[in-house]
């Protein structure tokens, strides 16, 4: 019997949206199901991209996605150095909200069936393969049937457990977030600020990232269970009263990044990963936008080859995994490695790194000639951030 | 004497991280609608210890 869709995609943030639109683009009948009203909200980012990171996913950029373009950062120190880091690298912060309802309406343009309060709350398994989902919509419970589903249910993800792939982030690789958007905002807007001391977020860094009109997205993120009982949203806190006393907080927000390499496995039979619930942001960073994009392309492209071919098994579908670890995921391990180490220093080190790294002239301070500085105590992973940062 | 999972909705922000931490796969999120899967969660704490705004206790179950 001829199911209802080629293709399943689960999740309607940037990794999904990607991942639909090259199905559809490549003759596949899809469907995106997400579980919230509206997509792209709540936003539960900082929005930040490089404009390389960008250009690599989409052909034009246009200037309603863009809320503040960056040319620089500043990094600082526990004891309050400052370490200012030009590059010639341009960076945007994101209108996340707008971004991802033009990622949609591209996927919806190339074919796209998109459903809305569509939560998917089972996997339909046909002789050991996925071969659908239970979803609730609109307060009726529905069984869609596809070749192919695409799990990119973000952080929370749940579908690809039910296909037997281990997705579930161990306690220290989820950065626990916490995020409010300020205004009266006077800093710099093209400097981000990145914040490294463990008495203020262990096991990961507090941001700053204006957003132009006077706004700014301030977060934190802890590796979850490293602050003995205490959140982020209590850092985050502590961090506003003491450096953004009074300023108008317009919103607040809370999320995760799974902050490991990429899952060992992200495909099985009819079914793949991708995006957050796949494990693909960046581990160092907690960047995922356009890592989830390049991922979610792979993923589209590889259903729609695998619904042509007629052949839907884990063999046919691990051309996706192939391309992701030959790509962008094959730096994944090596960026975990760094974030192992740069989180595991202690104030001290972060003080007397900060001091070596201020005796770099500006011009030639970048971010391997940081992490080169950080490494002489550690030379086994300098391979790792040359090979990363050239 | 179980213990009982505890789960304040007024200060949830439905984020996601505590599922993403759960190795029994016992919460369900909806769109602003947190569930535990009582019979599959073991009180391990981990979404506690994850959860970005202590939505989430482990407490001692009253009067069981």
């Amino acid at each position: 019997m001829k199911p209802d869709y080629d293709v399943i995609v689960v999740g309607g943030g940037p990794a999904g949206s990607t991942a639909a639109r090259f199905a559809a683009g490549r003759g596949a009948s899809v469907a995106l199901f997400e579980k919230d009203r509206e997509i792209g909200v709540p936003v539960r980012c900082a929005e930040g991209v490089s404009h390389a990171g960008l250009a690599a996913v989409v052909e034009t950029i246009p200037p309603r996605w863009i809320a503040q373009k960056i040319t620089g950062a500043v990094l600082h120190a526990p004891s309050g150095a400052e370490v200012p880091l030009f590059t010639d690298q341009t960076g945007y912060i994101l209108h996340r909200k707008i971004f991802d309802y033009d990622l949609a309406q591209m996927a919806a343009a190339a074919g796209v069936a998109i459903f809305t309060r569509a939560n998917v709350s089972g996997l339909i398994m046909e002789g050991g393969c996925a071969a659908g989902v239970e979803v609730d919509h609109l307060g009726r419970r529905r069984r869609i049937s596809a070749r192919v589903v695409i799990a990119a249910d973000g952080v929370e993800s749940r579908v690809a457990r039910w296909a037997g792939l281990s997705t579930r982030t161990a306690l220290n690789d989820m950065e626990s977030c916490a995020q409010v958007t300020i205004g009266d905002y006077k800093g710099d807007p093209e400097m981000l600020h990145f914040f490294f001391a463990r008495s203020m977020a262990p096991g990961g860094y507090l941001w700053i990232f204006p957003k132009g009109s006077g706004m700014a997205n301030i977060g934190i993120g802890i590796a979850a269970g490293s602050a003995g009982g205490e959140s982020p949203h209590n850092y985050l806190e502590a961090f506003l009263d003491r450096f953004f006393h009074g300023a108008p907080i317009l919103g607040r927000v809370c999320g995760g990044v799974p902050c490991s390499n990429t899952l060992k496995e992200i495909v099985t039979d009819g079914l793949m990963v991708t995006g957050d619930a796949a494990h693909q942001a960046n581990p160092l960073t907690g960047g995922g936008i356009t890592l989830g994009m390049m991922a979610g392309r792979i993923a589209g492209e590889t259903a729609a080859e695998a619904v042509a071919a007629g052949r839907c098994d884990r063999g046919q579908l691990r051309r996706y995994s192939r391309l992701w670890l030959e790509g962008e995921g094959g730096k994944q391990a090596q960026f975990y490695r760094l974030r192992k180490f740069v989180f595991s220093l202690d104030d001290e080190d972060y003080d007397a790194l900060a001091g070596s790294v201020l005796r770099i002239p500006a011009e030639k301070r970048t971010i391997l000639s940081i992490l080169k500085s950080a490494l002489l105590r550690k030379p086994s992973l300098l391979l790792d951030a040359v090979k990363l940062f050239t | 004497m179980m213990k009982k999972m505890n789960h304040n909705q007024d200060r949830c922000d439905f984020c996601g991280v505590c599922v993403g931490v759960c190795p029994h796969d016992a919460i369900e999120l909806r769109e602003a609608e947190l569930i535990i899967i009582d019979d599959r969660c073991t009180r391990c704490g981990q979404c506690v210890q994850a959860c970005p705004i202590h939505a989430l206790e482990v407490n001692d179950e009253a009067g069981l």
